[in-house]
């Protein structure tokens, strides 16, 4: 056997010693990733039971009945958070039903008919920078066009807002969802004749109706908790009042009597803070089983 | 679009008996040419598909024939970057004009795919949902259309009692006759069978064999297999594709034990593809 053909005929062997050193090696690293990761996952939980075990030792006991029925009131004089849940109810309820069906619309349209077009690109270029635009600017972009100009704050000002923060939320997961379905689906659909719409509404959305949903109780969570837009556009108010008007709501009325010299208000503060994290709570859990159900 | 007879009277046309000797031809393929892109993948391919027999189209991946299926429904229409040049005529109609109206196309040429595709919905709406497109039906008559569809799919014995429940319940086998159930629900003149099988157990992939052997007396069915014996036993005429050109057709007896052309014989005798 000559000398140039035995490098390439040898049968690789491997070496014991150098394999389990590299063994050692390896299981070294891996012990040292592993506990770095706990550790980190340790830190995040820890920050999170924090927050919870504070709200509740601090919410818990102002919890009562009369928080649901009392408006807010002076200083000392036993108010509740009727007002406040009412007005974040109706306003996130509202700028959910306004921002859901757009968000949804566009969504599908950068899903199923926007392929590679400029404006398909463009439109979600833009939607990914309202998703992570300040919601302050949200606030202060809806006070220049729905409150200044027609003279007053208004409830109805706040749900667009939170509208605002809605839509590219909604965009994003439509989107996803959409795109997830197979194309066999769309196919399958076409083939027996059914026009491009009623393939995305009666194949499409229900294919990929349980992502849908959750995106929208995602969506719904996240404005729940939003202050800085109401802040310039419903602005909070003391009694109950109707959208036309300023209206109150948990986050703004946390906001307020957090930062107040009144005992009593800030305890009222902390128990709206708790009822606000245990409903944003209660709406993942429920699109945690949406999503677990599939 | 006038003319397009309406799927009722052809169907009841069609139940008159044919001459067996020489069934008329449903569908004609004149010069085809089709392209992805600027990629030709059929070229200049004329066959066609006589009235109620089966048309299976063998050859090796990537020849073409799945593309034909794809261009007698005009499934392909979907993509912009495809086109097709050429004629096809379906009862004298070439549906390649433009102004053809696609989803009456497609109730016309029905299409089962390779794996099945139940939607999201109950196994009677799977049905349902198809003919609701083309049809108005009191609440009766629906119910006899989705039963006399699941009958000719051989499928009702298996599911008259769970009609409400989802069609994913159903087994692999199952969703696919489900599928033909709903294609022929439709009432189309002709089906489309693109790999129907390969995703199937030996016993399913029976199941719709013998199926298909039933629906030819009343469909012009075109069937696209990588099984030679598939083809063997469902096909009347077999079509051999290679390279996007039609290389043979014929008899299936005539292209499985005597084909007069070379490659036709190393291909079916298992030499390449």
């Amino acid at each position: 056997m000559s000398a140039t053909m035995s490098a390439a005929d040898a049968t690789p062997r491997r070496d014991r010693k150098i394999a389990s050193s590299l063994g050692r090696r390896r299981r070294g690293r891996n012990l040292l990733a592993a506990t770095l990761a706990t550790l980190a996952t340790a830190v995040a939980l820890a920050a999170l039971g924090w927050i919870l075990l504070t709200l509740l030792w601090l919410g818990l006991h102002g919890l009562s009945l009369a928080v649901f029925t009392t408006a807010t009131k002076a200083p000392g004089s036993h108010g509740g958070l009727a007002n406040a849940i009412i007005g974040s109810l109706v306003q996130t309820a509202l700028g959910t039903a306004v921002g859901t069906p757009i968000g949804m619309m566009v969504g599908t349209y950068l899903a199923e008919y926007s392929g590679k077009s400029a404006l398909g690109n463009a439109v979600r270029f833009v939607s990914d920078i309202l998703l992570s635009a300040p919601s302050i600017l949200i606030g202060l972009f809806v006070f220049s066009v729905l409150v200044a100009p027609f003279g007053g704050f208004s409830g109805f000002a706040g749900a667009m807002a939170l509208a605002v923060i809605v839509i590219p939320i909604v965009v994003r997961t439509t989107e996803d969802m959409l795109t997830l379905i197979p194309v066999s689906l769309r196919e399958a659909s076409i083939a027996l004749g059914a026009p491009r719409w009623k393939t995305i509404i009666f194949v499409c959305y229900r294919a990929a109706q349980d992502g849908l949903i959750t995106g929208i109780l995602l969506a719904l969570a996240r404005v729940a908790g939003e202050t800085a837009p109401l802040l310039f556009t419903s602005l909070g108010n003391s009694g109950y009042s109707g959208i036309g008007s300023a209206m109150a709501s948990l986050p703004v009325t946390i906001y307020q009597y957090a930062s107040s010299a009144f005992d009593d208000w800030v305890d009222l503060a902390w128990t709206g803070a708790l009822l606000i994290t245990l409903g944003v709570l209660t709406i993942n859990i429920i699109a945690r089983m949406i999503v677990r159900r599939r | 679009m006038d003319q397009t007879p309406q799927p009722t009277t052809t169907l009841i046309e069609r139940t008159a008996p044919a001459a067996r000797s020489a069934p008329p031809v449903r569908v004609s393929i004149r010069g085809l040419d089709f392209f992805y892109g600027t990629n030709k993948a059929l070229k200049s391919i004329s066959l066609d598909l006589p009235d109620r027999r089966v048309t299976g189209m063998i050859g090796p991946s990537g020849c073409g024939k799945s593309t034909l299926l794809r261009v007698l429904n005009r499934m392909y229409d979907l993509y912009p970057n495809q086109h097709a040049n050429g004629e096809v005529l379906i009862d004298g109609e070439n549906i390649l004009a433009p102004g053809i109206d696609l989803n009456t196309l497609r109730s016309r040429v029905g299409m089962v795919f390779q794996k099945p595709t139940p939607f999201p919905m109950s196994i009677y709406e799977n049905i349902a949902f198809g003919v609701k497109l083309h049809e108005k039906l009191p609440r009766a008559e629906m119910d006899a259309r989705v039963e006399w569809a699941l009958s000719r799919a051989a499928l009702w014995g298996e599911v008259r009692d769970r009609l409400r429940s989802p069609a994913a319940s159903l087994s692999g086998g199952q969703q696919q006759r489900l599928c033909i159930a709903r294609t022929i629900a439709v009432r189309p003149e002709v089906i489309l069978l693109d790999e129907p099988t390969s995703a199937l157990d030996p016993i399913s992939t029976l199941k719709i064999e013998e199926l298909i052997d039933e629906l030819k007396r009343d469909f012009t069915i075109a069937i696209v297999t990588h099984n030679m014996q598939q083809a063997a036993r469902c096909a009347d005429q077999v079509a051999f594709f290679y390279l996007g050109e039609l290389i043979e057709i014929g008899p299936a007896g005539q292209i499985f034990t005597a084909p007069k052309q070379k490659k036709t014989q190393e291909y079916i005798t298992g030499r390449f593809g």
